[in-house]
């Protein structure tokens, strides 16, 4: 197999006043035709560098300090800038994480597609807009001709991302380097792209270095793997083997990190990576992981470079770890232990809403609702019970945020309730709230970073709630900040620092102690791992678990990432147009019978496993919320909608015990096939009526 | 886009309305009698009594108003005390003089300012980004007197290349084009530096995008990049800037104005305002705030043009 991309002892540093630091260090990989390879690793270990260096287009300041990266044979550093110049875009081309950003918002596409052809060889403008149309077919954009004249911005996220691959594919390069492509796209959304990347894939030959943070997106495209950690790539194999078999600690630690749909209730916890990646660890002679290695010896890891060395006899599977005999003797790797506790519906409801709707009047200029309005949330009825997690689970738009913002009180119902205490919240913003309700209820928001002031010590961050919600003096406050920084498991010196001393999970520890300060009933938690590693994601979540076992907290918690909701929720609500159209117990709303819609979310998951069964990929996109829904919500994009029925007129609410779903199917459990990763569980539905 | 300039004409209309009626209303608060003003400090008090009834100054501010507004519809602004002329000659003569330098030193600054910006943006931190950077700051910060007065010493005292001052007539021995150089190299001077800063940093910025990225990583040479994504986009922020100068340049030049005697629009405004002329103030205040409004609305409109992402 001739090989289109190779990597030889690549290694790349960044100079700056500061001193040089090793970005890369030591990366071969090779990449055959139409092969595909993915490279997984955390925030700032390298993968984005390793994107760029293929296109021989480093930041300023990084230079290659030592290796190889050859283009289908050809020394990348020995091209001149023409000779570059007609191999990307031509050869190798790339689509990248945000393609909002990456289009040109005042191009229309066709222009921006039909540049491709002419800068690599066409030369005639008709052939180059055939080619264009034929190519946003090709990725199942629909009416391509009237699409070539939009403009970005008129795209919908998973269209526009659909434009990139197509501009990327328009030379018919053989390789093709993906750098996050699907990050921040909904997960059905995620589906389509990632299924469309697979054919176009088999249908065009091309090669694929496929880099994300996620290790399910990359099982469900590449077949070969590599890990990174702090510039080096310290496992590489097929995805089957390393997902089976991981031998390198770190791999070990992401995959037992990262909850799972079929992992079950939280009761059993995730393991977390202990400690976070310094600096320094970079330029680290020994093995760059070896400070939060449990295996770690200080002769063999830190004394000696250690390379990579070949697990079995095809060389297929290599690791770059001292003590792998030690290592694969020690704990074998499982998933977290099967959940063991029943949802208990006993446990006493802190907080209830009831028939909520939140409507926007859009008014034209002299007043008047000729416009109509958007409806965020319609009629929504939940139950957060204290010491249990209530999720609610659905794509951006769905009104998840708005409801958790009304509860919080930061925007007010148009009608219904929202109970807490035996007293109705809904219609009273947070300001007109007593200081003892607003204590009873606080948030943790999704990006630590901008809900601490950079300004304030964590001290003071953790004080200010405790003097005006609970109106403590100073002495009494200062012990009830140590408190509360033992409880979120920081030492107690933290309370002195700044909150840019502190990295994003320490950061989002104390953004859970402020929300705690109050003593609160609720805590909202509107995606508050989302923006964190794999490997610290686990460790908050686990803090939120204890939380809920020692206390009578009731947590509610937004989240896209339905693995999540799997290992946190007691309860689920799954969101869609505004309307919760699943609600009940999670185990049951994780078994069947699903709504279809839910059903759609659970298979769109990617999952970390190499037998994913295949996605059913879910057509268009939500309504948008001003259309006036006259059916079921999800009529339009349904798989199995009843034509003249689901669109007309409103689902019936079908109950099985505690479950809700809405839905106009007979529902019943022989009917709704359950997806692979939950297969095994369908037994747990016995307690449901 | 014909409702959305309907519509901002409209609001135009209501905005000179309301600040007519400010101007009118505050000239009737400020200390000081017309009458008096006319005629001077050695008129007996019946003179000037007989006067404030002549002139109708002795009815209400409303009716005052109307009037005056009934007449201004009709072009007529009323006659300058001072110059005693009507204020609608005065006005026509020293706009048309301000307009013209006007004109010449905004052809002069925008393409300046523009391939400037834009070749010193483009490769952010380079020598001649370093080079435009120190020049555009130095402009910017030396005060126009000061510019004024280092150019006359240079070109007039030293070289004696051109005049000193430029009052517009053709019987100083300079031609009118000679009369216009230094005016407008002032002018350019201190607005272009701040311009060119705009430009820069906004091209910086987009030279900085993933778009940027995406052009050069299709094969597109580096100059085809700035050519054909940068360019556009590099303009749409400072494109309200630009058209602010025209602001600055009709109203804003008195000090150049005052330095080579020339007869302009500015000038004008100034003496009105030091010596009382109430009617040269009004009419003013209007021609100003109609050219702000005016240059607001084609903003707005280019504003459009430029970037698909805006629609009214």
């Amino acid at each position: 197999m001739a090989e289109v991309l190779a990597f030889e002892h690549v290694s790349i540093a960044y100079d700056s006043r500061a001193g040089r630091q090793n970005i890369l260090n030591d990366v071969s990989f090779v990449i055959g035709e139409g092969e595909a390879l993915g490279l997984v690793g955390e925030s700032g270990c390298g993968k984005s560098t390793v994107a760029l260096a293929a296109m021989h287009y480093l930041p300023r300041g990084m230079s290659l300090t030592e290796g190889r990266i050859r283009v289908e044979g050809r020394d990348l550093a020995r091209l001149s800038a023409d000779e570059l110049s007609r191999i990307r875009g031509n050869r190798i081309a790339m689509v990248y994480q945000d393609p909002m950003s990456s289009l040109n918002p005042v191009m229309p596409i066709g222009r921006q597609l039909m540049e491709v052809p002419l800068l690599h060889g066409e030369t005639d403008e008709r052939a180059a807009f055939r080619r264009a149309v034929a190519m946003l077919e090709e990725v199942r954009l629909p009416a391509a001709e009237a699409m070539m004249e939009r403009y970005p911005h008129q795209l919908s996220g998973g269209q526009q991302q659909r434009v990139v691959i197509a501009m990327a594919l328009m030379a018919e390069p053989a390789l093709l380097i993906m750098d996050e492509p699907t990050t921040g796209l909904d997960v059905t959304i995620e589906a389509a792209i990632l299924a469309l990347v697979r054919d176009l894939r088999a249908k065009f030959g091309t090669a694929i270095l496929f880099i994300s943070h996620n290790l399910g997106t990359v099982a469900r495209v590449c077949e070969r793997i590599g890990v990174l950690y702090a510039g080096r790539l310290v496992e590489t194999g097929s995805i089957a083997t390393v997902f089976r078999s991981p031998v390198h600690p770190y791999t070990r630690g992401l995959l037992g990190a990262l909850p799972r749909l079929s992992g079950g209730h939280r009761r059993g916890r995730l393991r977390p990576i202990d400690g976070t990646i310094q600096a320094a660890d970079r330029a680290r002679l020994g093995c760059a992981f070896a400070p939060r290695c449990s295996f770690a010896a200080r002769r063999d890891c830190e004394e000696r470079p250690v390379v990579m060395v070949a697990i079995d006899a095809a060389a297929q599977h290599l690791v770059r770890c001292a003590r792998i005999d030690a290592v694969v003797a020690g704990s074998a790797v499982d998933g977290p232990p099967a959940s063991a506790t029943a949802t208990n519906d006993q446990a006493p409801i802190v907080l209830s809403v009831r028939n909520l709707s939140k409507e926007y009047r859009l008014t034209s200029l002299f007043g008047g609702d000729r416009k109509g309005a958007v409806r965020a949330v319609t009629g929504v009825d939940l139950d957060a019970r204290a010491g249990e997690t209530l999720a609610i689970v659905g794509e951006s738009g769905c009104g998840k945020s708005t409801l958790a913002r009304i509860i919080s009180g930061l925007l007010t119902a148009t009608s219904g309730e929202v109970t807490l205490d035996g007293v109705d919240l809904a219609g009273i913003s947070v300001d007109d709230r007593p200081p003892d309700t607003r204590r009873r209820i606080q948030m943790v928001f999704q990006n630590p970073d901008s809900t601490l002031n950079p300004s304030h010590s964590i001290a003071y961050a953790l004080t200010r709630p405790l003097r005006l919600l609970r109106d403590l003096a100073s002495g009494e406050a200062k012990a009830e900040v140590l408190r509360l920084l033992a409880q979120v498991r920081l030492p107690s010196e933290m309370a002195d620092r700044m909150p840019h001393q502190l990295s994003g999970g320490q950061r989002q520890r104390v953004a859970i102690a402020r929300a705690l300060a109050g003593n609160p009933g609720v805590v909202v938690a509107d995606e508050p791992v989302s923006a964190l590693d794999v490997s610290v994601q686990a460790a908050i979540l686990n803090l939120l678990g204890e939380l809920l076992e020692q206390s009578q907290l009731g947590l509610v918690l937004i989240s896209h990432d339905l693995a999540l909701v799997r290992h946190m929720a007691d309860w689920v609500a799954v969101m869609y147009l505004g309307r919760v159209v699943e609600y009940g117990p999670a185990d049951q709303v994780f078994s069947p019978p699903y709504h279809p819609y839910t059903q759609a979310l659970l298979l769109a998951a990617p999952t970390p496993d190499p037998d994913a069964p295949p996605v059913v990929v879910l057509e268009g996109s939500m309504p948008s919320p001003t259309d006036t829904i006259l059916g079921c919500p999800f009529a339009s994009r349904c798989p199995e909608r009843i034509a003249g029925l689901c669109d007309t007129t409103p689902p019936p609410i079908r109950r099985f015990g505690e479950h809700r779903i809405s839905c106009h199917l007979e529902i019943d459990a022989e009917r709704a096939q359950p997806p692979a990763e939950a297969g095994g569980r369908t037994g747990m539905r016995s307690s449901s009526a | 886009m014909l409702r959305y300039s309907a519509k901002q004409l409209l609001n135009m209309a209501l905005t000179l309305f309301a600040v007519s009626f400010l101007v009118f209303a505050l000239n009737e608060l400020s200390p000081g009698d017309v009458a008096r003003k006319v005629l001077g400090p050695y008129a007996s008090q019946s003179q000037v009594d007989y006067l404030t009834v002549q002139m109708g100054l002795d009815r209400p501010v409303l009716v005052r108003y109307a009037e005056y507004m009934g007449k201004a519809l009709a072009g007529d602004f009323g006659d300058s005390v001072v110059f005693r002329q009507p204020v609608s000659a005065l006005m026509f003569d020293r706009l048309g003089n301000t307009l013209l330098l006007a004109a010449i030193s905004f052809a002069v600054i925008v393409p300046l300012s523009i391939v400037l910006g834009v070749l010193a943006g483009m490769r952010e931190r380079g020598w001649f980004d370093r080079a435009v950077s120190v020049f555009s700051s130095m402009c910017a910060s030396i005060p126009e007197f000061a510019m004024g007065v280092f150019l006359l010493g240079i070109f007039v005292v030293w070289l004696g290349w051109l005049p000193g001052t430029s009052p517009l007539r053709s019987d100083t021995g300079w031609s009118l084009w000679m009369q216009f150089v230094l005016p407008v190299l002032v002018v350019t001077f201190y607005d272009a530096g701040y311009l060119i800063a705009m430009v820069r940093s906004s091209m910086v910025e987009v030279m900085r995008q993933p778009y940027i990225r995406t052009a050069l990583l299709k094969g597109m040479s580096f100059h085809g990049v700035v050519r054909r994504h940068a360019l556009r986009n590099a303009l749409i922020t400072p494109f309200t800037v630009i058209l602010l100068q025209l602001n600055y340049l009709v109203s804003g030049l008195v000090v150049v104005e005052t330095l080579f005697a020339y007869p302009g629009f500015g000038r004008l405004m100034l003496e009105a305002a030091l010596t009382k002329d109430i009617a040269v103030i009004e009419a003013g205040t209007l021609i100003a705030v109609s050219v702000t409004m005016l240059t607001q609305l084609f903003g707005d409109l280019g504003y459009m043009a430029l970037d698909p992402r805006i629609r009214v």
